[in-house]
């Protein structure tokens, strides 16, 4: 049999410390996408008011998150402001600065779709039947609003623990880099090891990103 | 002198500058069933939101059984259980079962006993021959089955009126009748209602009174419905009738 490269990860602490890498990378992205999450659902509602300001505000945001590639928002963030304002960020906070940054964004998006997406005739057969304005939303609007959610948030979540891949780049020990380590320091001891450790680490994001995505797939087929 | 069952007195509605409704006056009485007819524009759907205070009203008022209805009054939740409405576009709550869709209003709005509204909820759909799909979800149901509960949900509030707004114009032919019937058999067991329909052979066969509309007005009214339809006074209404011929 091939040998796979495998063996590296009975070396020492090798494994442990793989998972410790990935508990950086999920810890970057649970911390990010609960602030999204809040932050976002305001962000989303406030872009569903009449008011122009308001709305030319939050397309530019929207604009500059799609446009600008995360890697970028991070130099900036952890090398760039640190630099011109003076403050000391460590590099996790600037991940999760910018991964803040990013999802409420994104977040606020789907909440203002998922929003202006439910019929007004939703609103007036409720309100038609003498329902309260109150009740109208508890019982009507924010269970569809949550169903439309749900899903694309899901989807939201697995996207950013795929990219925390990234903070490697401003020097956060998260999986990936953990992996390249291990691979050097074993680059004479086992060669193959560089496909054997990437393998193990596809494994770990498959464990964490696929359960997620069956979830949402069921809610969507549930509750299409 | 007897108490009308809705009164409107000089009703005036405008969106913008745009005057729907000019001083309009109506009186309907129990029992009655009032098709309103008329050209697209001309504000019939207006009349019917109105009614049950989906609308701003720039002037006016709308009594039922004496007492006014206003978007904005305490007593709006009240009032509004008085009058049933069902609009043309399926208007079913998507996340809630069919039997869910009928309970909700008078469990949360009128605080009536579960066992006792659902004994209600599954006759009233097994008079409109649905009471087998009461755990469906409105996306599995015919549209023509979708306007039926829609019915039903506005009939179990127990209204004093029911206002219908085209409640078959986006069905498919084979299924305005089925909806039809449910309506014609309504108005046979003495319920008032308010119709707005383009389909004259029905409107000739259930209406007690015909309202013939212009421009937000009552160009020609009648209380002989047969002999509205086969000869109407006016040349406006003898045109529009015409405009169904082939
Ligand atoms: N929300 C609104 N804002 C502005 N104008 C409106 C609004 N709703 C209706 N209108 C206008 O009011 C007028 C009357 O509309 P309405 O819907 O009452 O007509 P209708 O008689 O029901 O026509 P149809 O037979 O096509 O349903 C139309 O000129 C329409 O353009
Ligand atoms: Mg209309």
């Amino acid at each position: 049999m091939q040998n796979l490269g495998l063996d590296v990860f009975f070396k020492g602490t090798n494994f442990l410390r793989l998972l410790d890498g990935l508990w950086v990378a999920v810890r970057i992205s649970l911390i990010s996408v609960a602030i999204s999450i809040i932050l976002g659902i305001a962000v989303g509602v406030l872009m569903t008011s009449k008011s122009r300001i308001i709305k030319v505000v939050s397309k530019i945001y929207l604009e500059i998150v799609r446009i600008m590639p995360q890697m970028v928002l991070l130099f900036i963030v952890y090398f760039g402001s640190t630099r011109v304002f003076r403050w000391n960020i460590s590099a996790e906070i600037s991940a999760i600065i910018v991964f803040s940054f990013w999802g409420v964004a994104e977040m606020g998006d789907l909440v203002r779709g998922a929003l202006i997406s439910i019929p007004k005739i939703q609103y007036e057969s409720s309100e038609a039947l003498g329902m309260a304005a109150s009740q109208t939303y508890l019982y009507i609007i924010l269970p569809q609003t949550v169903r439309r959610l749900i899903p694309l948030s899901i989807n939201l979540i697995t996207r950013m623990i795929k990219t925390t891949s990234l903070v490697m780049m401003i020097g956060i020990v998260e999986v990936l880099k953990v992996a390249q380590q291990i691979i050097e320091a074993n680059r004479r001891v086992s060669p193959n090891a560089t496909f054997g450790v990437f393998a193990v680490v596809f494994l770990l994001y498959f464990l964490i990103c696929w359960p997620i995505s069956r979830l949402a797939s069921y809610l969507e087929k549930r509750w299409a | 002198m007897k108490q009308s069952l809705l009164e409107i007195k000089h009703l005036n509605k405008a969106y913008g500058e745009n005057i729907i409704l000019k001083s309009f006056n109506l009186k309907v009485e129990k029992g009655d069933v009032v098709v309103v007819i008329g050209p697209s524009g001309c504000g019939k759907s207006t009349l019917l939101r109105c009614i049950n205070a989906l609308e701003d009203i720039q002037g006016g008022e709308i009594l039922i059984g004496g007492e006014p209805i206003s978007r904005n009054a305490k007593n709006i939740s009240t009032m509004r259980q008085k009058v049933g409405m069902v609009f043309q576009s399926y208007d079913l709550f998507p996340h809630k079962t069919i039997l869910d869709n009928v309970l909700l209003a008078p469990i949360k709005v009128q605080k009536r006993k579960r066992n006792e509204v659902e004994k209600e909820a599954l006759e009233l759909l097994g008079k409109v021959g649905l009471a087998d799909r009461k755990n469906d979800y409105p996306r599995q149901l015919s549209g023509g089955q979708k306007q039926r509960v829609a019915i039903v949900r506005a009939l179990i509030m127990h209204p004093d009126i029911l206002l219908l707004d085209e409640i078959t114009a986006a069905l498919d032919p084979e299924m305005v009748r089925e909806v039809l019937e449910v309506v014609i058999s309504l108005a046979k067991s003495g319920s008032t209602m308010m119709i707005v329909t383009h389909e004259m052979a029905f409107a000739k066969a259930i209406a007690t009174r015909v309202l013939f509309l212009e421009n937000g007005e009552i160009v020609e009214e009648s209380k002989e419905p047969k002999a509205f339809f086969e000869s109407p006074q006016t040349e406006r209404a003898k045109k529009f009738l015409k405009s169904f011929e082939y």
